[in-house]
């Protein structure tokens, strides 16, 4: 229950940390280390350097220009959760961030970490698929932006080429009077959800939902965007029997099943959260309608 | 026996005091505060991050000690359970509370819980029941049920209202 041995390395700057993740050989960057540092005590991981982003502060932050938000790798989670412009404009994300782990974990964990590590029940990277996000990530020699829909190659594997450095998310703001929701079920708050849903919403003059989007995460390798359930919804007016055929358009996906619940059983849950979801973002979306 | 590993020293305020002490890399922040400074009230239970009983308040912000390195904490301060009561020995009004309300019993997760709440209610003097239980959740209790734990940190916070302090 202890790492295996490594050397640490304090990066001072983002080039100092592209630096040595260019040249030194089996080495891991570090961020909050909820989950990597778990990972070395159980020997999961084992590496030879480990590359410290804690005093990178260049990469930490929250910015919000024109409708347009950036979050900081290394911005903890309870900033993120805490912030209140961000809360003003995507009140989705401190409904989620409440979900990640614990206040404990939330102190030290990162928006980089989290969406670099990759877990399938993981909020923030569901968040980022949500939010049609792109990610940006650096090297010794620049700097690329992958799209979140493109970012996940497979289970708990990002898109992150050796040396590269995931520096900050980027997504556009939905419009003021946007409904959201987001909700999870699992055995203690803060644990891996076993499935968990994230809705956004906004409607039309008419009250017809005008654009909609939905994920679901903890049920697939990676966060998993109902495009089918979205065009589905697009243009009707939010009912009981709309929200119920979207639950189950959702629950008809193929879903993994683990140690503690089968696919049967996630595919019943993922069904009622998607429906509970979408009642209460549309709820939300008509009171602001009417505000 | 392979060779010893590397040392590094790491100088740090803990509960007030300036000390300093030799570890290698790998070494958790629980580890040292247990090992090499002697503080033995920081427990260490799942040693990754599940159980909460290692919690500290780093620069007052609680987090686990068993996933935070120990050359992490160069420079920083430290809260261990150690420095909850005052210099003289007397109880914190939340260990006061612990102890009247019967918050405990083996004691093992005690050290992680207090630190936890100590933070909390700095922050949430005003919390409520279920607010309590939230942030309780990153700490696991196998004796009390957690009834008598959240009743402490209610009389405590209430005490605190009214102007407990140390």
């Amino acid at each position: 229950m202890k790492p295996a041995p490594f050397t640490y390395h304090r990066a001072g700057s983002l080039a100092e940390a592209a630096e040595m993740a260019a040249s030194l050989d089996n080495a891991r960057l570090l961020s909050g280390g909820q989950s990597l540092m778990a990972m070395m005590n159980l020997r999961y991981v084992a590496v030879d350097h480990l590359i410290d982003l804690n005093p990178v502060a260049e990469i930490a932050g929250i910015t919000i220009d024109g409708g347009r938000v950036t979050l900081g790798a290394m911005t903890r989670q309870r900033a993120v959760l805490e912030d209140a412009a961000l809360a003003a404009c995507c009140p989705i994300i401190a409904e989620a961030l409440g979900f990640v782990g614990h206040v404990q974990t939330r102190n030290r964990g990162t928006v980089g970490g989290s969406l670099a590590h990759l877990d399938p029940a993981a909020e923030l990277p569901g968040l980022a698929a949500l939010l049609d996000a792109e990610i940006t990530l650096t090297n010794a020699g620049g700097s690329r932006a992958v799209a979140m829909a493109d970012y996940p190659l497979g289970y708990m594997t990002p898109d992150i080429n050796e040396g590269e450095i995931l520096t900050s998310v980027s997504f556009d703001a939905w419009p003021s009077g946007h409904g959201w929701d987001f909700r999870e079920f699992a055995q203690r708050h803060g644990d891996f959800a076993m499935a968990g849903v994230g809705s956004l919403i906004t409607l039309d003059g008419d009250g017809r939902i005008d654009r909609a989007a939905v994920v679901l995460i903890g049920v697939d390798d990676g966060p998993a965007r109902l495009g089918d359930v979205e065009d589905m919804l697009t243009g009707e007016p939010p009912c009981d029997a709309l929200f119920a055929a979207a639950a189950a358009m959702a629950a008809a996906r193929p879903m993994s099943g683990d140690a503690l619940v089968t696919e049967t059983y996630r595919q019943h849950l993922s069904g009622v959260l998607v429906r509970r979801s979408l009642a209460q973002a549309c709820t939300r979306a008509g009171e602001a309608g009417h505000a | 026996m392979p060779d010893a590993l590397p040392k590094r020293k790491i100088t740090l305020t803990v509960n007030g005091r300036d000390l300093s002490a030799e570890a290698e890399d790998r070494y958790s922040l629980a580890d040292f505060l247990r090992h090499a400074l002697g503080l033995t009230g920081t427990h260490l239970g799942c040693e990754h991050g599940v159980c909460g009983a290692c919690t500290v308040l780093v620069d007052g912000d609680a987090v686990r000690g068993c996933l935070m390195l120990a050359v992490q904490a160069e420079g920083r301060q430290v809260t261990t359970i150690e420095g909850l009561a005052g210099d003289d020995g007397t109880l914190s009004p939340l260990q006061q509370a612990f102890m009247e309300h019967h918050g405990l019993q083996c004691g093992f997760c005690t050290p992680g819980i207090l630190t936890t709440l100590t933070a909390y209610l700095r922050d949430h003097p005003n919390a409520d029941e279920p607010e309590l239980r939230e942030a309780l959740s990153g700490n696991i209790c196998r004796c009390t049920g957690y009834d008598t734990i959240v009743r402490a940190a209610l009389a405590a916070a209430d005490a605190m209202r009214k102007g407990a302090t140390a």
